[in-house]
C-alpha cells in the first residue's frame, strides 16, 4: 500500500487515485456508505459484485457531474446530482439483471439502493462538483476500488467464519462448526467493528512512530 | 395485492425486520445522530414523517408508472419525491424550531440519502401493498427506526461515562453495541407469521 510520502515521484493524478484505496478509504476511514457494506457482505461473491456495481456508478456519475458542474445552479445541485446518480443506477440494475439473474436476486433491493449510498453523493459534492473531468474520474475509480476492497474484506471474513467457504468453495477442515451469527445481520456489525478497530490501531501505531500522516 | 393483516405489517416492519437492525438500512444517521437521546427522538420523528409522505407518493407514482408502462422510471421518480419532501420538512423545522434545526445539522438534508426511506418505497412496491397497508408499513418502519435510534442513544449516553481504551472509542464501539442490539432483535423472529 502506498502512503503519502511515496507519491512525490509519481505522475500527476496518482494521488487522486490512491487516496481512495487507503488514506481516505471510504469505508474504513470515512465510514461512509455503511448500509450496503453491512447488508450484502454475507458472501465474498456478493460483496465483490456489489463493490463493482458501486464503482461503475461512482465513476460514471463523478464524470457526468464534473461535466455539468458549471451549468447547475447551487440551490438545486443536490437534487440534480441525485437524479444523475439514479439514472446510472437504473442502467446498472438492468445490466446486472441481464448478466446474472441469480446475482440480481441475491443483491435484491440493494442494487437500487446504490442511489442513496452516501459515499457516491459525498464524492459528487466534495470532489466532482469542484474538479475537472480527469481528476474526478480518477477519484471515482480510486474510491470505488477502495470501497470494493473494504466490502471484500468483510465478505471474505463473514463467509469464511459463517459457512467455512470462500466464493462457495469449501475451505474449512471437516468438523468445523459454522459461526452462524456471522451470516446473520449482527455478524456484519461485529465484523465491521473488528476491522475498524484494526485500522484504528494501525493508524495509532503509525502516528506514534512519527510516520507520515 | 398482498393480503397481510395490518397489525402483522406493523409488527413486521417495526420489530421482526427492523429496518436498521435486520436490513441494515439507515445506518449513517443511526451512527451519526445517536449520541444524544433528545436529538435521536426528534430525528426519528422527522424520518417517520418523511417516510409517511414518500410512502404515500410512491404508491401513487407506482400506479401511474404501471399505467404508463414505464417501470424504468420508478427509481428516478421515487428519489425525486423523497428529495423534495425532505426539502419540505427542512423548511418546516427551520421555521418551527431553529434549535432542533441546528441540532440535526447536516443529518437533516441527509435524510434524502437515508436508505431506509427509499427502501420502504421499493419494498412496498415489491410486496404489492394496498394504500392502507402502505401507510401502516411506513408507520411501522418509522417506529422501528425511532426505536433503534432511541435504544442506541440511551446506551451511548451511558457509554460516554465508562472507562475504556482510547482505540475502541467512536464508531467501532458503536458498531459493537449495534451488533448486540441486533442479536437482541433476533429474538422477535417468529412473532407473527
Amino acid at each position: 500500500m502506498a502512503t503519502a510520502s511515496q507519491q512525490g515521484a509519481l505522475p500527476v493524478g496518482t494521488d487522486e487515485f490512491l487516496k481512495g484505496l487507503w488514506r481516505e478509504n471510504p469505508v474504513f476511514v470515512q465510514v461512509l456508505g455503511m448500509c450496503p457494506v453491512l447488508a450484502v457482505s454475507n458472501t465474498a461473491r456478493n460483496a465483490l459484485a456489489m463493490g463493482l456495481a458501486t464503482t461503475f456508478v461512482l465513476v460514471l456519475s463523478n464524470a457526468a457531474i464534473s461535466g455539468v458542474r458549471r451549468f447547475v445552479p447551487k440551490q438545486v445541485r443536490i437534487a440534480t446530482f441525485i437524479l444523475i446518480i439514479a439514472s446510472f443506477v437504473t442502467v446498472v440494475e438492468y445490466l446486472i439483471q441481464a448478466i446474472s439473474l441469480d446475482l440480481h436476486k441475491a443483491l435484491g433491493a440493494f442494487i437500487s439502493l446504490i442511489v442513496v449510498n452516501c459515499m457516491i453523493l459525498g464524492r459528487a459534492e466534495a470532489f466532482a462538483s469542484k474538479n475537472r473531468l480527469a481528476p474526478s474520474l480518477l477519484d471515482g475509480l480510486g474510491m470505488g476500488i477502495g470501497f470494493t476492497f473494504a466490502l471484500f474484506c468483510l465478505g471474505a471474513v463473514r463467509e469464511l467464519l459463517g459457512s467455512g467457504a470462500l466464493f462457495g468453495v469449501e475451505l474449512a477442515p471437516a468438523g468445523f462448526q459454522d459461526w452462524v451469527v456471522m451470516v446473520l445481520p449482527s455478524g456484519g456489525f461485529f465484523t465491521l467493528a473488528a476491522w475498524l478497530l484494526l485500522f484504528n490501531w494501525l493508524r495509532r501505531r503509525r502516528d506514534a512512530n512519527g510516520g507520515a500522516a | 395485492m398482498s393480503s397481510d393483516p395490518l397489525w402483522t405489517i406493523f409488527v413486521n416492519a417495526c420489530l421482526i425486520n427492523n429496518f436498521v437492525l435486520a436490513y441494515f438500512l439507515g445506518i449513517c444517521p443511526f451512527l451519526g445522530v445517536s449520541a444524544k437521546l433528545a436529538t435521536a427522538t426528534r430525528m426519528g420523528g422527522a424520518v417517520t414523517f418523511v417516510m409517511l409522505i414518500s410512502s404515500t407518493c410512491a404508491f401513487g407514482i407506482h400506479r401511474l408508472l404501471t399505467l404508463l408502462d414505464a417501470p424504468f422510471l420508478t427509481l428516478i421518480s421515487f428519489i425525486a419525491v423523497i428529495a423534495s419532501s425532505v426539502q419540505l420538512v427542512e423548511m418546516f423545522i427551520k421555521k418551527v424550531s431553529p434549535a432542533l434545526f441546528r441540532a440535526l445539522g447536516i443529518f437533516l438534508p441527509l435524510i434524502t440519502t437515508n436508505c431506509a426511506i427509499l427502501a420502504l418505497a421499493l419494498f412496498q412496491t415489491n410486496k404489492g401493498y394496498g394504500f392502507g397497508q402502505c401507510i401502516v408499513y411506513a408507520l411501522g418502519g418509522g417506529a422501528g427506526f425511532t426505536l433503534a435510534l432511541v435504544l442506541m442513544a440511551g446506551v451511548r449516553e451511558k457509554l460516554e461515562l465508562a472507562q475504556m481504551p482510547d482505540v475502541v472509542r467512536g464508531t467501532a464501539l458503536a458498531l459493537v453495541v449495534a451488533g448486540i442490539l441486533s442479536v437482541a432483535f433476533m429474538g422477535f423472529a417468529g412473532l407473527g407469521s
